[in-house]
Parts: C-alpha cells; structure tokens; sequence
C-alpha cells in the first residue's frame, strides 16, 4: 500500500531490462518498496538488475514476459496480482527501432508498433483490469517527446509513442473514481542504452532523472510528467508551430 | 443485496423490514486525508445487515468504520468493502444504579454525553474530540488526558458482541474469554465486527473541569510539574511549542484538572451543574491551499499560545469541549492543512528513556518541522490489549503537514530512537510506519495473530493498515 507519504511497497516493472526501469526500482528501492516483479525477456541484463535490487533489500522476482506475445499478456500478468498487491506498475518495455531502414522494411516498422503500442495497449488492459479490483495503485506509462509531434526522423517510433500515449490518458480518465491512478511520462532525448550512438538532442536527460521524475509524480499523483520539466513549455510552443517552421526549427536541430 | 425491500410492512403488524442499505463506491481516507482508496460502503442499521455485509464481502474483505478520526489507513479497505456503522447508533440500555450503558457500536462518544451528563455520568474515557464512535474507540483503545488515572478506554468495557467472520456473535468479557477480548480491544477491527458494547460510566458532580493552566519555561519543567502533580489531578497534559529552541526548548503550558465538584461552581452555574451544550462554533470550508501551516504561521501561533498562558497556576473553571475538545468547535478542522493532509505522529517511550524524549523534541525543533498541536502526556501501565498503545511512559504527539520538506526521513529517525528506546507508535494515528518495525515494536502482535488466525482464518477482516502492516 502507498502510504501518507506517497512511499509504495511493491512495483511490477514490465520491460525489466530497460535503463530508465532500472533507474526507478533502484530508487523505490532505496526507499520503501521491498517487493519488485521485473518482468522482461530473459537476459542477462535483467538478471544483473534483479540482483542489484536484491542488494538494496528487496525480494525480487524475475519473470519471462514479451511485449510481442499478446496474446500471454493475461496469462503471465493477471496471476501476479494474486500473490498480494501491487502498487505500482511500470510500464517501460519499448523499442526505437531504425527510422531508415525501417522505412524500407515494413514488417520491421510493424514491429516497433507492435512492441510499444499494441503489446502496450494489451499488457495495459490487463493491468488496469486487476489495479481496479485491488482499488488503488498506479500505472505509470513511458511515453515521449517523440509522441508530441511527427517528424522526419523518428515517426515510426513517435507514432507508436502518440498511440500509446493517447491510450493512456484516456485510460487514466476511464479509471476516475477506481482508486487507480495512470500516470504517462514523457521523457526528452534519454542518455541510454536505447539511443546509444545516436547524436544527442537539446534538453538531453538521463534515466536518473527521469526515474526522479516518475518518483515524485507518483507522490503527487500527476496526470502528466515532463523530464525535463521545462519540455513542457517548450512543447507549449512547438505544439502550435506551423508545419513549415516546425520542419526548420527539426531541421536546424539536426 | 440489492433487493428493493426497503421499508416494506410486514402484513397485520406495524414492524417495518428495514431498508436493505444498497453499497455505493467511495474514496475514503483517514483524518488525514491521505493515501485514499476506493472501496465499497455498505451501511447497515441491523446486526443482521452487518452478517449479511459480512457473508457477501469478496476476496478483498471488509472492515468496520466509525467516524473517521482514525488519522491514516486503518477503516479503509481497497477494493473491498467497508462497513459505516454510523448508522447503528441507539443507546439499548442505561443503569443509572451501576452507571452501565449498552450500545451499538455507532454510537459516539458525544451523543454518550449528551444522553448520560444529565443523569451525572460522563464517558470513562475521552481522547481530543468527541466525534468517535464506541466501536472505534475500542477497536483503537483509545485514551486521554486521564490516561495515568483511569487507564485506556476498553478497560472500562464490561461486555461487547463481536461478530465474526462466519456470521456468529459471539459475547466477551474479559473474564469469559480474554484472549479475544484483548485482540479485539486495540485490534484495529481486525477480530471481526463489534456490534454491541456494555460500559461502565465515570460520576461526576457537574459538566465543569476545574483546571489549573500553568506555563513552563522548558522541556524539564514541564515534565517535572507532570511527574510531580499528575497524582492529584485525574487530567494532565502538557502543550509544546515544538518551534523554540535553546533554552526555551521544550517550553510550553500544562493544563492539569479534575472534574469540579458542586462547591467549586459559582451559584448560577449550581443551578444547572450538568448542563451540556456544546455547540460547533464554524465550519472549516474546503479551501485552504496546502501550506499555509508552516514553520512561519505555526512559529506565530506558538508564541502567541505561549504567551497567553499564565506564569502561575490558578485554578479555573473549564467547559468539557474547552477543555477537552477545543477543536470540536471547528468542524472539518483538518481541512486546514488543504488537499496535501497532513499525519500524526505519536510515540511512547518508557520513562528511563527521557533523554530519547529530549533528543526527539530537539531535533524536530533544530529541523524547523512545524506541527500544529504538539502534546506531552505521562501515561500509566499498560491495558491488557495485545496491539494496544499505551504503556507506563512519556507519550509524545505531533501534528506534521505531509509537504513538509524532509519529513520522511526525520520520521524514519524518530521511528528508530522510538524503537531503541522500547517504545512504540499508536497504530490509530500510524498512516507510514514499517512492517519490521511494527512486529519490534509490539511484542505481543503473535498473540495477537493467533487469536486472529482462530476466529477469522480465512482473513475476512482486512484494512489498508493491515496490508500495509501485514499485520
């Protein structure tokens, strides 16, 4: 249960493996919540996170979860609410695919909007189904900048993000008055493993702040996060730019 | 549920079927308003409404609650179901021979008053506000300003009805069945559903206190007139400013009284000795933004309250809201602290331990954490209650807003000197305490488990509190 200090017991990360999930249940964590499901395709990398949780004090469970597999959404999530409650889940899993190439290869595109909309759409479903049974917890959904507007360079992942993040919010307002709470963040251009190699974008941030960012969301339940939170007006502005300028304004970024 | 029996006559008799109460979904919180969740509230005027709320609650379970005074999360169950017994409130019986009455559990401490003060019996215990119920004040072993004298709350409980998990009522006394009855008393209503209640009434003479408010220059002063007066006085409290630092750390006013006798009443107030009308002075509205208590308006109103305190003691006379609920003149008074609420925090700890008291008081004050009603009280032994809080000690008590800045980790080191020192947390207050430290904390909470393993084995009765404690 979150307590009067917005503190939480126990977290359910799907996509375990990503750096920005790591980030947060390292930070839970250190905190109160003493009871992590970090749900991910097997790898090594998501062993290594298990253990370093272990390490904070935290009973940690590792469980074999694929965006891609839709159709096991229910069988592999609805069960782990019925071991206790889970307070907060994080949805993270994601991928950012290869603008160019994935141009050229349909089924490669198909793929990304697989992954981060569709998986994320059903995992969500399932998610939301049992938080409104329990009557309280958050989901908190990792959306992006790249969702705000389409541009050249990344709108086969930006618009998987804008589905998904769409999604979310009409999720959350569908789960008013359920005890639940659905939270999209919207991180800038991430230092991570995701865009490693990429050149960096202005107002760069890192997965430390946006794990910040959704723990102190969390506390005050926001609807929305920034990281950083100055992307909000920044993108109060883009948002209304005419198409033309929009183009310089991304191509000068370039 | 759900059938729409509601007022029907039964044929050839005047007996009315009472309304079947239809659930409604509800966000609830403590009085602190934080941390709320969403349950479903069933509020039934029967004991066979209680059985049926009881046999019909899901995977999620139900608990029973009162009024809501509790501070944190203990009558709220996610998901589940809820039990508002406000409206099983008559009184069933009154012995004005032995000063007994019977009652449902939904009936509060105010309307007690109200019904028995003329007959000259008062409740054997009260806490800071009237507006608790009976159920709730056994299930929390409440106490108050007598607590050294008269001891908590369920000690003066004769007999009760406890519902339990398969529908049975079940009657305890402390001699017929203590096990139950001392989990049930300060068991958080986690036993099972407390339908009816026998108590023994305090006598009193008038509806008047005869109180002598002293102001003390410091934190050894304070508890030294405490340790050296509370055996003539039934009541005794002291108040803190918890801002002053330095010398002045520490500094404050105790109130220490008993209820007046005829010959202290001036000759008009001897013709109505018992007279009982309190009367909320406002309504707080919802508007207040979170913040505007704060280490500057709270720093103001403690020297204001410091300064209006007399520098010797003579003996006043007090009314029962003066000076037992002064903030029952304010309805929704909490709403003060806006949207962001705020917790209570107190501790006990064994009287060998005043340095743990002094290094508490300093650091809260060194830290600049600002609470709105800071309260010293010596307690006396302890109730049998296996989960009940009060324990032969000094009782410390803060009010902080929940935005204040640092406040998590300054009340992870109270919880920690509170523990060292083998005190302990008042789980009716407790809205953020940590499992591990509530099982070190009470030593008896096995016992407690045991109990509740027997009579409730498939854990029907469950609260926010409880999963958060995992009690």
């Amino acid at each position: 249960m979150k307590d009067s200090l917005g503190s939480v017991q126990s977290l359910l990360v799907l996509g375990g493996g990503s750096d920005i999930a790591l980030a947060t249940a390292r930070k839970l964590a250190q905190d109160r919540t003493k009871r992590i499901i970090l749900a991910g395709r097997p790898s090594e990398r998501l062993d290594a996170g298990a253990d370093l949780l272990r390490g904070l004090g935290a009973e940690v469970r590792v469980v074999n979860f694929d965006a891609l597999e839709f159709g096991e959404h229910e069988k592999v999530l609805a069960p782990l609410f019925e071991e206790g409650d889970i307070d907060v889940v994080l949805l993270a899993f994601g991928v950012l695919g290869d603008q160019k190439t994935d141009e050229r290869d349909p089924l490669a595109a198909a793929k990304v909007v697989q992954s981060n909309y569709v998986g994320a759409v059903t995992s969500s479903l399932v998610v939301a189904e049992a938080l409104k049974k329990q009557g309280h917890g958050a989901l908190v959904v990792l959306s992006s900048v790249a969702a705000e507007r389409g541009r050249k360079d990344n709108f086969i992942y930006g618009s998987s993000k804008a589905g998904l993040d769409t999604f979310a919010q009409g999720l959350g307002d569908s789960l008013q008055g359920t005890g639940v709470h659905v939270m999209v963040v919207r991180p800038g251009f991430v230092d991570s493993k995701m865009t490693a190699g990429l050149p960096k974008a202005p107002m760069s941030t890192t997965p430390e702040a946006v794990a910040e960012g959704i723990v102190d969301g969390l506390r005050r339940e926001a609807d929305l996060v920034w990281v950083p939170a100055q992307l909000r007006y920044v993108f109060s502005g883009l948002r209304h730019l005419p198409r033309p300028a929009f183009r310089k304004v991304v191509d000068k970024q370039a | 549920m759900g059938t729409d029996r509601a007022g029907t006559r039964v044929p050839g008799t005047d007996l009315e079927v009472a309304a079947v109460p239809q659930p409604r979904r509800e966000k609830l919180t403590g009085w602190g308003r934080t941390a709320p969740s969403v349950a479903e509230v069933v509020r039934p005027s029967t004991r066979e409404q209680v059985a049926e709320a009881v046999a019909g609650a899901g995977a999620r379970g139900i608990v029973a609650r009162g009024l809501g005074r509790s501070y944190g999360d203990p009558a709220q169950n996610a998901g589940g179901r809820v039990l508002d017994l406000t409206g099983m409130n008559r009184i069933l019986g009154v012995d004005l021979e032995t000063g007994t009455v019977e009652v449902e559990p939904g009936v509060s401490l105010q309307q007690l008053m109200q019904a028995m003060l003329p007959f000259g019996y008062f409740v054997p215990v009260t806490p800071g506000t009237r507006y608790v119920t009976v159920g709730g004040a056994i299930g929390c072993d409440i106490h108050g300003k007598s607590h050294h004298a008269d001891g908590s709350f369920a000690q003066h409980v004769l007999e009760l009805d406890l519902l339990l998990a398969d529908g049975s009522v079940r009657t305890l006394t402390p001699e017929s069945d203590p096990g139950l009855f001392w989990a049930t008393a300060g068991g958080m209503g986690l036993t099972g559903v407390i339908v009816r209640a026998k108590l023994k009434m305090m006598r009193v003479e008038t509806s008047r206190i005869l109180v002598e408010t002293k102001r003390v220059a410091d934190l050894d002063e304070a508890m030294e007139r405490m340790t050296l007066t509370d055996a003539d006085y039934r009541f005794s409290v002291a108040s803190l400013d918890n801002l002053a630092t330095g010398p002045s750390l520490g500094r404050g006013w105790v109130e220490s009284g008993n209820f007046a006798g005829l010959e202290h009443l001036p000759a008009k107030l001897r013709e109505t000795p018992l007279a009982f009308h309190p009367k909320p002075l406002a309504a707080m509205p919802d508007l207040f933004p979170s913040g505007l208590l704060n280490r500057r308006t709270i720093r103001l109103m403690n020297e204001a309250n410091f300064r209006r305190a007399p520098k010797d003691a003579h003996p006043h006379l007090a009314s029962i809201g003066g000076f037992f609920h002064p903030l029952d003149a304010i309805h929704d008074w909490n709403r003060v602290y806006g949207a962001a609420g705020f917790l209570q925090y107190q501790f006990v700890v064994p009287f060998e331990a005043a340095a743990t008291l002094r290094r508490v008081v300093e650091r809260v004050a060194v830290q600049g954490a600002p609470s709105f009603v800071t309260v010293l009280k010596r307690f006396g032994p302890a109730s049998p209650g296996y989960l009940s809080f009060p324990t032969d000690g000094w009782t410390l008590t803060y009010d902080f807003p929940t935005g204040t800045p640092g406040l998590a980790g300054l009340l992870r080191w109270m919880d920690a000197q509170v523990l060292e020192a083998g005190g302990r947390l008042y789980l009716a207050k407790d809205s953020r305490m940590s499992p591990g430290d509530l099982a070190a904390m009470y030593p008896r909470l096995e016992d407690f488990r045991k109990v509740r393993a027997e009579v409730d084995p498939h854990g029907v009765f469950v609260s926010d509190q409880s999963r958060r404690l995992s009690l």
